[in-house]
C-alpha cells in the first residue's frame, strides 16, 4: 500500500526557507495560538512532487481512457475551457468585491442563464446550487413554496422505480413522503400506476427523461396532463440532458421546474467529489420563490437584488464560478453545434448496443438514447460470472468499468454511457473488450472472478470496507 | 433457493415465523443473495407499530439500499441487535441468525395472506 503524505514525513525537512524578516512583526493573541505545533508533514519538494505524481499514475479519469459509467455522463472536458476559466479577469475576482467591479462576471452569468433557459425552455434560471442533488432540494423548496403560497398543503412526491437514488432521498429531505411506481413492462412510467397515485395531496412527480434506460419517456405529454391535473408539478431531473440538447425541451414536454448537471452535460470536471454545479430552471409561476440573490440589468448596469418571497440563499454567493464558466465557455464554443452532441452521444450507444446485444441480456430491445442498459443474468446463471465481476475485469483492459447494479429493477445490470466523445476505434475497442470477457467467462470463470490482476490494488473488499470503514488515519496527528 | 417448509412468505421476499405475540421477520435466502454482501441493516426502536405492507426499515448491501416491508401488522417486540456490527449474518443465516425483528401480531387472520413455502418457490424458484 502506498504511504500517506504524513507517514512519509522526515523531521527538520523543509522544501523551502523563506529569508529573513525584513517588516515590523505583530505576533498573535495568547488565545488564537495552538497549544502544541500543527503536526503537519516535513518533506522536501521532491518528496512531494513524487508523492503525488505516484498517486496520480494510479489514478483513472477521461484522460486516460473510456469512462463509460452510465448515467454519469463521463466525457473530455476540454482543455480550452479550463484556460478560459483561468483568465485573470475571471479568476481573481472575489465575491465580496463591489459589483460595478465585476460587470463583466455578472454579465457572464446571465448569459449563462439565458442559455440555460433557451435550452431547457424555461422562463428563469439560479445558478447558484451546487450540484445535481442540491439542484433537486432546491427544485422541491421551489415547489413547496409555491404550493405553500397558494395555501395547498400537499405532502407526496411521487418517483418511477427507475428513478435515480437522489430523487427520493431529496424529495424526504425536503419534507416529502415518497410514492415510488412501477414501470410498465417498457421501462417506461406506467400511467394507469400514476392515475391510481395522484390527488390533492400530490406535489410533484420527478421525472429523468430520457429515463435510467436509457429511454425517451414518450408518454411525457399524457404523464404532464396527469400530473398537472391533479395540481402538481412535474419536476425534470437533467442528468440526462446529454441525449437531448437541441432536440428536445423540457419546458416544452411540460415539466415546470428543472436542473441541469452542466458538470455533467456541459463537460467539466467531476467524478472526483465536486466542484459541480446544478442550475435550476423554472417556469413563471415560480420566479418570485427563486433563491437569493438575482441578477438584473437596469440603466446600463448589473446589480444584485432580493425577491421577498424567495426561499432564500441555497450556495453562498452566487454558485460554483469556476464550473459555470467552464459550462459558459462549452456551450459558447459549440454555438447551435450543441445538437450534435446529443445525436453523436446516441449513435455511440447505439453502436455499442448493437454491437454488444448477442452477447448479453437485453432487458429492453430497440433503439435506446444516450445509455442502455445489458444483464448479465444468463452469464451468471451459466458460469457464475456476475456483472460485478466483468466490470472489474474491464480494468485489465484498461477501460472504467460501467455502473454496475442500476437501475435496481434490472438484474445483473450494467449500464453503459460511451457519450459523444469516443471515437469509433475506442467504441469498438471496448466492444471487443467486453465480447472478449463474455468469453473468458465461459471459458476461464476464474480469470473473471478473480479480476482485476494488473491494477495497482486487486479485488477490494468492498463489504467488510462498508460494514467496518476506517475513517481516520493513524499518523501521529490529533 | 433455500425456502423452509414452515415459514410463511411476501411477494417483496421477507418471512415470518412463530408464534402470534413474538413472530420473527426476517429476509429471504433468494433476497440476499440478490442483495449481495449486506453492509448495514437499519431496524426501528422497539415499541414501534408496523402497518402490513409498509416499510419497517431497510437493508443496505454493497449494491443498493432496499426498503424492508412489514408482512404483517403489529408492535416490534424485538430487533436482532446483532446485525448492528455484524450484519452478514443476513448473508450466511438468513432464517435464522439473520432475523431482523419480531413483531406481535395486531390480527392473526392476516397469516392468512401470506404466501407458503411452495408458493414463494413458484414465484422465485429457478
Amino acid at each position: 500500500m502506498t504511504m500517506l503524505i504524513s507517514e512519509r514525513t522526515h523531521p527538520g525537512r523543509i522544501a523551502y526557507a523563506l529569508p529573513p524578516c525584513d517588516v515590523p512583526m505583530h505576533t498573535l493573541p495568547d488565545f488564537a495560538k495552538r497549544a502544541a505545533p500543527a503536526a503537519l508533514p516535513e518533506l522536501s519538494e521532491l518528496d512531494v512532487v513524487r508523492h503525488y505524481t505516484a498517486l496520480s499514475r494510479r489514478n483513472f479519469g477521461i484522460d486516460n481512457g473510456m469512462y463509460p459509467l452510465g448515467s454519469c455522463t463521463m466525457k473530455y472536458n476540454p482543455k480550452l475551457h479550463e484556460e478560459i476559466m483561468r483568465i485573470p479577469g475571471l479568476a481573481h475576482v472575489h465575491p465580496e468585491q463591489p459589483v460595478r467591479s465585476i460587470q463583466g462576471m455578472l454579465a457572464l452569468l446571465v448569459a449563462l442563464e439565458h442559455d440555460l433557459a433557451q435550452i431547457t425552455g424555461m422562463d428563469a434560471i439560479t445558478l447558484q446550487p451546487a450540484a445535481g442533488a442540491h439542484g433537486e432540494y432546491t427544485g422541491l423548496m421551489l415547489i413547496r413554496a409555491y404550493h405553500e403560497h397558494k395555501h395547498e398543503h400537499r405532502t407526496h412526491v411521487i418517483v418511477p422505480d427507475s428513478s435515480h437514488g437522489t430523487n427520493p432521498a431529496s424529495a424526504m429531505l425536503a419534507g416529502y413522503e415518497v410514492i415510488t411506481i412501477p414501470s410498465d413492462p417498457n421501462g417506461l412510467v406506467n400511467t394507469e400506476a400514476l392515475r391510481r397515485v395522484v390527488g390533492p395531496h400530490t406535489a410533484a412527480l420527478m421525472l429523468t427523461n430520457p429515463n435510467t434506460l436509457g429511454l425517451f419517456e414518450k408518454d411525457i405529454v399524457e404523464i404532464a396532463d396527469i400530473v398537472h391535473s391533479a395540481g402538481g408539478m412535474l419536476y425534470y431531473d437533467g442528468a440526462n440532458s446529454n441525449a437531448i440538447l437541441g432536440i428536445a425541451r423540457p419546458g416544452d414536454m411540460g415539466f415546470d421546474v428543472v436542473h441541469l448537471n452542466v458538470h455533467k452535460t456541459m463537460s467539466t470536471p467531476h467524478g472526483g467529489g465536486g466542484p459541480g454545479a446544478g442550475p435550476v430552471g423554472v417556469k413563471e409561476a415560480l420566479i418570485p420563490f427563486l433563491p437569493n440573490p438575482r441578477i438584473q440589468y437596469t440603466d446600463g448596469q448589473y446589480t444584485l437584488y432580493d425577491n421577498p418571497q424567495s426561499i432564500g440563499k441555497v450556495k453562498a454567493y452566487l454558485g460554483n464560478i469556476g464550473v459555470l464558466i467552464r459550462a459558459f465557455a462549452y456551450i459558447r464554443s459549440y454555438g447551435p453545434q450543441l445538437r450534435n452532441v446529443s445525436e453523436h452521444a446516441v449513435l455511440h450507444a447505439n453502436y455499442l448496443k448493437t454491437r454488444l446485444s448477442p452477447f448479453f441480456d437485453v432487458p429492453v430491445e430497440g433503439i435506446c438514447k444516450h445509455e442502455f442498459v445489458l444483464s448479465a443474468k444468463t452469464i451468471k446463471q451459466q458460469t457464475g460470472v456476475r456483472a460485478l465481476d466483468i466490470a472489474k475485469r474491464l480494468l485489465d483492459y484498461g477501460f472504467h468499468p460501467p455502473t454496475m447494479y442500476f437501475p435496481t429493477n434490472i438484474e445483473e445490470c450494467l449500464m453503459i454511457e460511451p457519450t459523444e466523445t469516443e471515437s469509433l476505434e475506442t467504441l469498438d475497442a471496448f466492444a471487443d473488450a467486453l465480447i472478449r470477457i463474455v468469453e473468458e467467462a465461459h471459458a476461464e470463470p476464474d480469470l473473471v472472478v478473480r479480476a482485476p490482476h494488473t491494477t495497482p490494488v486487486k479485488r477490494l473488499d468492498e463489504a467488510t470496507a462498508a460494514r467496518k470503514p476506517v475513517l481516520h488515519c493513524h499518523c501521529g496527528v490529533d | 433457493m433455500h425456502v423452509p417448509e414452515q415459514y410463511a412468505y411476501t411477494a417483496q421476499h421477507e418471512w415470518l415465523y412463530g408464534e402470534d405475540n413474538a413472530a420473527k421477520v426476517g429476509i429471504t435466502d433468494f433476497a440476499q443473495c440478490a442483495l449481495g454482501d449486506i453492509v448495514y441493516v437499519d431496524l426501528p426502536p422497539i415499541g414501534t407499530q408496523v402497518e402490513k405492507g409498509a416499510s419497517f426499515g431497510s437493508v443496505e448491501s454493497v449494491k443498493t439500499v432496499s426498503e424492508l416491508y412489514a408482512p404483517v401488522s403489529g408492535t416490534v417486540v424485538a430487533t436482532n441487535e446483532v446485525l448492528k456490527d455484524e450484519p452478514q449474518h443476513v448473508n450466511t443465516a438468513p432464517y435464522t441468525d439473520g432475523w431482523m425483528i419480531a413483531i406481535a401480531l395486531t390480527d392473526a387472520s392476516q397469516r392468512e395472506s401470506l404466501w407458503d413455502a411452495a408458493q414463494y418457490e413458484q414465484a422465485y424458484g429457478a
